[in-house]
This record gives C-alpha cells, sequence and structure tokens, in this order.
C-alpha cells in the first residue's frame, strides 16, 4: 500500500525567507507523526503544502496518491485540515460550520445531520448546536474545528498546532479523541510545541529554519543523547550552574524546575569531578546522576548545532 | 450549474448577511437614505429665497412692489431692515439671500413717470442667484407693465398684454425640471456600482482577514464556484435594491417609469458584470476590508465625477468629456435615465449597451484570471 502522504523534497520561500527548503515526507494510515520545531521553523508552511493551500517552489506532494499540485480537488477530498489560526466562521453556529463544510465537501443533507451528530458527541459538543462559534471557549473552538475537518471522513488529518492555548485537560481530551481517529486508520500530521504531545507521537519529526533535521520514533530519538545527560539538584541554584558550566565536558546545562540537566560530551568524567568541585563550592548537592533523555534535551541539543549531528 | 457546493456557499453568504448589521444597513439603509438625501437636498429648484426689505418709501406703491414679490413663491419676505447697514449685515451673514431697497421717494418717483429699486443678491452660490436674478426681473417686470396697463386704461386705452412675438418653451421629458427625476436614476447607478463592488470585494476579503479562507481553501470548492457563489447574493441585493428604489421613486417622488422594467433590470445585471468584476479584483489586490475598501473607492470616485451623476456631462469641458467614454457608469447612466425618463426602446440604446457589456466581459475576466483559489 502506498504511504497515505508523501512529499518529496518540498521548497517554498517567501521573498526573502527559506520557510520550507527540502522537506520530504511520509506517513502511513493509522500513524500519528508530530511536527516540531520552534517559531518560524516551517512547520505551518509545511502542512499549507500538503494541502494545496499554498504552491510550491518545487517539489512534490501527493495525498493518498493524488498530487496535489495537479489533482488538486481530488486530493482534498482526503484531507481534513485544522488551521492554526482559528478559520471556521465565527458568525455562524456549530451546526451550521459542521453542515457548511459537510455540503462543501459533496455530502448529502441526511449524511450531514447523521455526521454531524455523531461528530458532536464525539468531541464534546452535543447541546451546543445552536451557539456561535465565535462565542465558544479556545478549546471548544479547537474540538469544533477538528469535528468540521472530520467530517467528510477523510483518510489524511492535518492539524497545525491544535492545543496551543487550550488547557490541559481539554489537551488530554483532545487527544483522545485522535487517538480513536488514528485506530479507525487515518494518517494524522500534528505540528506542536508541546515535548510531551510529541512523545504520543509515532514518528516525530524536527523542523528547523525549513529543514527536518532529524526524523524517528520517540524512542530512537531519545536514544541520540543516550548516557549524556545528567541531572543535578543542588542548591544554591546560580552557584550550582555556574560551576557545572565550568566543567570541560558540560556542554549545556537546562533548568527544568528545582532541577537540572546537563549534557556531557561522556559522563564518567563529570560524574567523578562534579561532587568535590560543587562542595569545594559550598553547594549542597540533593542529586546528581545519570537519567535518560528526554526529547526536550534531544530538541535543545540539536537547535544548539542545527546541522544535526 | 448549481450543485450542492454552490447552493450552501450561497446559503452560508446569506446567513452571514442577515447576522451581519453593518452589512444589513448598508443594504437596506443606505439606499434608501441616499435617494432622500439627493433627491430633495440636491435639489436645484430655487424657491423661499430669503428676502431682507429696507423700504425707505412706506406708501401704497412701495406695498404695491413688495406685494408682487410676495405673490411669487421664489422669495420670503424674511426681514424688515431698518437702514441700508442693516440690510447689508443680513446678506453678509448668511441670513437674507437678497436684498431690496426701495428709495424714499419711490412713490412720487413713480407717479412722474420712471422709480427705481435696487436689488442686492449675494453670488456666493451661483444657480440660487441666477435663478434669483432671474425671477427678480421677471416680477419686476411683470409689475411695470402692470402698472403700465393701469395708467393707460386710467387714460381709456385698452391694452392687450399679449407681446408681439413670444417664444413658447416646452422642456420634454422631465417637464417640471425636478431633480429627483434626475436622480432617482444616479441613485439606482450608485447602488449597482459602489454598493454591489464594496460589498463583493469585502465580502471575499473577510474570508482572508478572518482566517476563514485558509478553511475554505482546502475544500474541493472550485475557484468558480467561489466566485459565483460570492457574487450571486450581492447580485440579488442589488436588483432588490434596485425595484426599490424604483418603487420609491415612482411612489413618492413621481418619477416616470416610461421604460420596460424587465429590459431595465436586464441592463442592470449587464452592468452589474463591471460592479462585481471591480470588486473581485479589489479582492486580489487587498488584505484586509479597509484596504479592499480604499482600492474600490479609489476606482469608483473619478467615474463619479466623470459619469454624470452630480454634474451633466455636457457642463463639463471637452477634455474630461472624452475621459467620460471611459467610465461605464457613463453609459449605465445615459441608459437608465433614457429607459425612465424617455420611456425608449431597445434600439435606441443598443450602443451604450453595447459598450456596457463590453467594459464588463473586459473587466470581469481580468478579474476572474488575477483571482486564486489560494493563500499567496
Ligand atoms: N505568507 C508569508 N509571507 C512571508 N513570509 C512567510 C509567510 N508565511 C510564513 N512566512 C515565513 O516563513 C517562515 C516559516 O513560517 P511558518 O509559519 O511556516 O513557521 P511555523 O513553524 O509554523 O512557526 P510558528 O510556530 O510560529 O507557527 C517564517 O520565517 C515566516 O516568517
Ligand atoms: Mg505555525
Amino acid at each position: 500500500m502506498p504511504p497515505l502522504i508523501e512529499a518529496l523534497t518540498l521548497h517554498k520561500s517567501f521573498s526573502h525567507t527559506r520557510a520550507v527548503a527540502g522537506v520530504s515526507l511520509r506517513v502511513d494510515g493509522g500513524e500519528a507523526y508530530g511536527l516540531v520545531g520552534p517559531d518560524g521553523a516551517g512547520k505551518t508552511t509545511l502542512l499549507r503544502l500538503l494541502v494545496g493551500a499554498l504552491d510550491a517552489d518545487s517539489g512534490t506532494a501527493q495525498i493518498n496518491g493524488y498530487d496535489v499540485a495537479r489533482q488538486t480537488e481530488l486530493a482534498r477530498q482526503h484531507i481534513g485540515y485544522l488551521a492554526q489560526r482559528f478559520s471556521l466562521y465565527g458568525d455562524l453556529t456549530v451546526l451550521e460550520n459542521l453542515r457548511f463544510f459537510g455540503e462543501v465537501r459533496g455530502l448529502g443533507e441526511a449524511r450531514v445531520k447523521a455526521r454531524a451528530e455523531e461528530l458532536l458527541r464525539f468531541v464534546g459538543l452535543a447541546g451546543f448546536e445552536s451557539r456561535r462559534a465565535d462565542a465558544l471557549s479556545g478549546g471548544m473552538k479547537q474540538k469544533l474545528g477538528l469535528a468540521c475537518a472530520l467530517i467528510h471522513e477523510p483518510k489524511v488529518l492535518l492539524l497545525d498546532e491544535p492545543t496551543t492555548g487550550v488547557d490541559p485537560v481539554t489537551r488530554q481530551d483532545f487527544w483522545q479523541l485522535l487517538i480513536r481517529v488514528l485506530a479507525q486508520g487515518t494518517a494524522v500530521v500534528v505540528s506542536t510545541p508541546y515535548m510531551d504531545e510529541a512523545a504520543r507521537c509515532n514518528r516525530i519529526g524536527f523542523m528547523h529554519s525549513g529543514r527536518l533535521l532529524v526524523e524517528g520514533t520517540p524512542r530512537e530519538l531519545a536514544a541520540m543523547l543516550n548516557g549524556r545527560v545528567l541531572e543535578l539538584i543542588a542548591q544554591p541554584k546560580d552557584r550550582a550552574r555556574r560551576v557545572a558550566q565550568a566543567d570541560p565536558a558540560v556542554e549545556d546545562v537546562l533548568t527544568f524546575g528545582d532541577r537540572f540537566h546537563l549534557r556531557v560530551a561522556e559522563p564518567a568524567g563529570p560524574l567523578a569531578r562534579l561532587p568535590a568541585a560543587l562542595a569545594e563550592a559550598g553547594v549542597t548537592v540533593t542529586r546528581l546522576r545519570a537519567i535518560p533523555p528526554s526529547l526536550e534535551d534531544v530538541f535543545i541539543s540539536l537547535l544548539a548545532q542545527p546541522d544535526g549531528k | 450549474m448549481l450543485n450542492t457546493r454552490l447552493l450552501s456557499l450561497i446559503r452560508k453568504e446569506f446567513i452571514q448577511i442577515s447576522r451581519d448589521p453593518r452589512t444589513l444597513v448598508l443594504v437596506i439603509v443606505i439606499p434608501v437614505m441616499q435617494l432622500f438625501l439627493l433627491g430633495y437636498a440636491a435639489t436645484h429648484d430655487v424657491r423661499n429665497v430669503p428676502l431682507a426689505v429696507f423700504n425707505q418709501d412706506r406708501g401704497p406703491e412701495a406695498r404695491a412692489l413688495l406685494d408682487a414679490y410676495r405673490a411669487a413663491d421664489y422669495f420670503r419676505l424674511a426681514f424688515d431692515a431698518g437702514s441700508e447697514a442693516e440690510l447689508r449685515r443680513l446678506i453678509g451673514e448668511g441670513r437674507a439671500r437678497v436684498g431690496l431697497i426701495i428709495p424714499p421717494d419711490y412713490g412720487t418717483q413713480l407717479q412722474r413717470g420712471a422709480a427705481q429699486v435696487a436689488f442686492i443678491l449675494d453670488g456666493s452660490d451661483p444657480t440660487v442667484a441666477s435663478t434669483a436674478l432671474a425671477a427678480a426681473q421677471l416680477i419686476g417686470q411683470a409689475h411695470g407693465t402692470q402698472i403700465l396697463a393701469e395708467r393707460l386704461a386710467a387714460r381709456g386705452v385698452a391694452l392687450s398684454l399679449t407681446p408681439p412675438v413670444e417664444v413658447r418653451t416646452q422642456v420634454w421629458y422631465n417637464p417640471d425640471l425636478e431633480a429627483a427625476h434626475f436622480m432617482v436614476p444616479g441613485v439606482i447607478g450608485m447602488i449597482l456600482y459602489a454598493l454591489t463592488s464594496l460589498l463583493t470585494a469585502t465580502a471575499i476579503v473577510r474570508e482572508r482577514e478572518r482566517g476563514t479562507i485558509e478553511q475554505l481553501i482546502v475544500t474541493p470548492i472550485r475557484p468558480w464556484e467561489l466566485i459565483v457563489g460570492k457574487m450571486l447574493p450581492y447580485v440579488s441585493l442589488a436588483l432588490f435594491n434596485t425595484v426599490e428604489v424604483l418603487a420609491i421613486g415612482a411612489w413618492w417622488f413621481g418619477v416616470p417609469v416610461r421604460g420596460d422594467l424587465w429590459l431595465i433590470l436586464g441592463i442592470s445585471v449587464i452592468f452589474l458584470m463591471t460592479s462585481l468584476g471591480i470588486g473581485l479584483f479589489a479582492s486580489t489586490v487587498a488584505h484586509t476590508q479597509q484596504e479592499a475598501m480604499l482600492t474600490v473607492w479609489m476606482t469608483l470616485l473619478p467615474s463619479i465625477f466623470l459619469s454624470g451623476f452630480f454634474f451633466p456631462l455636457e457642463a463639463m469641458p471637452q477634455v474630461l468629456q472624452w475621459l467620460s467614454y471611459a467610465m461605464p457608469l457613463r453609459y449605465y447612466l445615459s441608459i437608465i435615465r433614457s429607459l425612465l425618463l424617455k420611456g425608449v426602446g431597445f434600439a435606441e440604446i443598443q450602443g451604450d449597451v453595447l459598450a456596457l457589456t463590453v467594459f464588463g466581459l473586459v473587466i470581469m475576466t481580468a478579474a476572474v484570471v488575477r483571482f486564486r483559489k489560494r493563500l499567496d
């Protein structure tokens, strides 16, 4: 079976910005692909190229085997898309929005009605049918967006930061919904600034300056820094940080709440040297140990050396 | 041609129109307001011009002269000035537009033979001034002739007051020269032109401004469906407004609708191609509704002045008259005025209709070619 999403060396520039610079991507049915990267990395542009909202300068994108540039409308029949910015009609009601997006995708009246009812229950908006979309809360808007994107049972679902600005409980709900969509064999691409969300994906692509720097399962990506992250809990913190940074094997010191993550070239040296150095500086060490790296550690290390490894 | 996608686009647009107070005001109130404002305020008929009189002769002859002025409804005896200085002040302040000075010896002079009075005009509004001047002279002459006739009669000479030569003027099509008759067709032209292109442009740009275009783009709606679905609602509104303004014009202002109503509507649809085209074009240039409105207005303004909407084309310098041939509105106004006031048939207007069609097709094609269902 061909992949549901297949992009080959997509390029897109805006006057002076190379927003997407040679991205290739394959996503199969039932797979969730997480797109992470800092602001301006090109995530939105990449998704817009995949849905054909923008024309690529070069490269091709296929959705379910249809070329997005040449068989645009055919390809779009299989796409559900939730834009980063709220893009439903605020002056229409919840039901009117669903109905509109269902009908313009060629669903008959009865079908739209049944689907709308089903989806509203699915996303938890039953009872809000006649509320104007503008009057919904942020999380409800995103759920309505998801419902509208799913109304025609697309094979491909593209979500651009669907949970940004949404409360944690609703985020949790949202992911439960996605898991059920995935179970139906839909290919999902989701861009997200949240690492915990990225970790839920089957595969993650890390994007920076228009390029996909690395790609892999969360486990594979985390393994890139295996044995190279130390956790340090110590007081006083600013002195502890200064001492840690001074160690020749320590590449970076990140603050995670009450603790530091030290990225090291190799763990043995610092583990041997740091306790004495910290004690000498009058720092009380609660904990110093090697830990399995988090995705965040990996991405920050990639940002520090953006040419990959 | 009317498929589900198109129908749902049209229905969506109507729901949005019905919920947008601004568009509703534009569509329902503005045309009627424009009609009444222009029908009344822009009227060139001069009536009841305030007149200040400095009457230094309180005799019966002077009173007879004033009665003659009072009898014609051109003037209203608004002030009885006590001095020439006061009369000057009244005119200077604009409270009176014309002044009449009757000398102290008016009665005696008249009995002796001929008398003179002074008539003073505020020339700052030329239309009022020239009409008032003509009226004042006419009233003076008539009064003079009457005095002459009375005198001759007193001497036993019967005088026929018929002058030897008389030029009888007859005004066709708009016999009372009522401004409303000139303005109602103009207002219809403005609705079809300005209102429709503004509404179309903002309706499309609104999707971009609010970001809804991004969701619309990824639906299988074809570009032509998007264009037609955006335009049809505003075409129907424009035609509704046309009939509305025609009805009010006919019933309230007594504007004759002599031509065939269906011909009027048919030609209006042809003309709408131009306004829709301008609206669509503006929407491809602008990113916000404000920009769209500005773009449309910049396109519209010259054509409004150069189309004979406010000023008769014949009164404009030759160069501007030539330029006016480049303005689609010119042809439409000329057609609609002929149709309404003269009741001509298709044969008399086909040249203008052809010009209108060519303009419409060219502008619409240019706009459609520029329009793309993409984000950039
Ligand atoms: N329409 C546009 N015109 C000009 N430049 C653009 C346009 N869209 C995006 N860009 C630029 O392209 C680059 C990538 O933008 P993009 O929106 O794709 O990034 P992103 O990863 O989605 O960022 P964010 O996390 O802020 O949403 C940025 O530098 C942006 O300024
Ligand atoms: Mg983005």
